[in-house]
């Protein structure tokens, strides 16, 4: 099981890092749903809500995947972004937390789903300059191709790609700083 | 915004490019060396007999010692900087210059004669060393810590203090060149005290600016 998730997540990134957009959103998905498993397998008591730690992760690979060597294994990559996540997020809301380092191996998801609830990034998100909040939402909320936001905004399909890799970038800073 | 619009986003931005870790890690040390080097030609420079110095052991012992703490210190950096990777091996490996120092004070007190010991230790110029070390270094920590925020290390503390290391191992090899106390006891504690002083501005630059 590990070794068949390592292999296929492994060639995913790889595609997805030569610029393979199908292969980086089957990435993203398998990784959210290990991410999820291990967030809600970590938090027994409340006070941190996992699928916020699953964003915050989500973010994190997407920003520092040029961390990642095509060499080295993917998932002890991915959890160990999760992990700090998860520490920070404890951290944020003023607790300690031990959480022990080997268990990687028994958190093989079960296809779990997201709950629905007022997200920690749509508060990061309304804080972000105009401009970069209008084309990441229209890209994400609104589920608009890089064309069709170009086309809403009169703006030059570049100029919304620029947008949306500033607008990420700071919301994964802004996550960071907190 | 759901986890689902979040990965739509993240994957329309999936063409935009980084330059890989291991990469920029190498030219940052790079840029560093080079600042290091403009600081100290600068400032102090090399001694006047380095071509004498050249030929003796005790002047080439303090380039090994110095060479081999930055090598083993950028090998570290570059491993905690990885969220992952494994530190153990890279971190054994630190233990190396402390040690080639160590062996090279005992054979010190044993070429020596005991009445010699103080003046060694105490040298000609401990507050130059005490000052110019961490002056060279401040300019590659500060390269260092800007680089760990670039990478993503999950123990910003540990990783701010071998910046530290690593600036202090880059500072101590031009230090060298100038500085006239060869004997391994003044390099054992003038030396180890200044890159003490980098190591303490490194793990507190990497517990306030190391942030991701």
């Amino acid at each position: 099981m590990t070794g068949k998730d390592e292999a296929e997540l492994s060639r995913l990134l790889k595609a997805a890092i030569a610029g393979d957009e199908r292969a980086y959103a089957d990435f993203l998905h398998r990784t959210a749903a290990l991410v999820r498993g291990f967030a809600r397998r970590k938090i027994v008591q409340g006070g941190v809500d996992p699928e916020d730690v699953v964003q915050e992760t989500l973010l994190a690979i997407h920003v520092k995947r040029h961390t990642w060597r095509d060499d080295a294994p993917v998932l002890p990559w991915v959890y160990a972004i999760a992990r700090f996540k998860l520490i920070d997020a404890f951290r944020r809301r003023g607790r300690r937390v031990e959480i022990e380092i080997d268990e990687i191996a028994e958190t093989f998801a079960e296809p779990e789903t997201e709950t629905v609830s007022e997200r920690d990034i749509n508060r990061v998100l309304d804080s972000l300059p105009p401009a970069q909040r209008s084309v990441v939402s229209a890209v994400s909320v609104e589920g608009r191709s890089i064309g069709e936001t170009a086309a809403k905004f009169g703006i030059t399909e570049t100029a919304v790609r620029v947008s949306l890799h500033r607008g990420l970038a700071a919301i994964a800073r802004r996550f960071g700083r907190e | 915004m759901r986890t689902e619009d979040l990965i739509k986003a993240l994957d329309a931005d999936a063409r935009s490019k980084a330059m890989p870790l291991r990469s920029a890690w190498w030219m940052a040390t790079a840029v560093a060396a080079v600042i290091a080097v403009v600081v100290f030609w600068f400032t102090i420079g090399p001694r006047s007999d380095i071509m004498i110095a050249m030929h003796t052991m005790r002047f080439l012992s303090k380039f090994v010692f110095t060479i081999v703490l930055a090598g083993t210190a950028f090998a570290l950096i570059h491993a905690l900087s990885t969220p992952g990777a494994s530190t153990g091996k890279a971190a054994a490996w630190m233990a190396a210059a402390p040690l080639l120092v160590l062996v090279a004070v005992v054979l010190e007190l044993f070429a020596v004669p005991e009445a010699q010991w103080g003046t060694r230790l105490v040298g000609s110029n401990m507050m130059i060393c005490m000052g110019f070390i961490p002056l060279i270094g401040i300019g590659p920590l500060a390269i260092f810590l800007w680089m760990l925020r670039y990478g993503a290390p999950t123990r910003p503390v540990l990783a701010g203090a071998v910046a530290g290391l690593l600036a202090g191992g880059l500072a101590a090899t031009f230090y060298a060149a100038h500085c006239v106390d060869d004997s391994p006891l003044f390099v054992a504690t003038w030396y180890t005290v200044a890159i003490i002083i980098l190591t303490a501005l490194g793990a507190l630059g990497g517990r306030l600016f190391v942030r991701w």
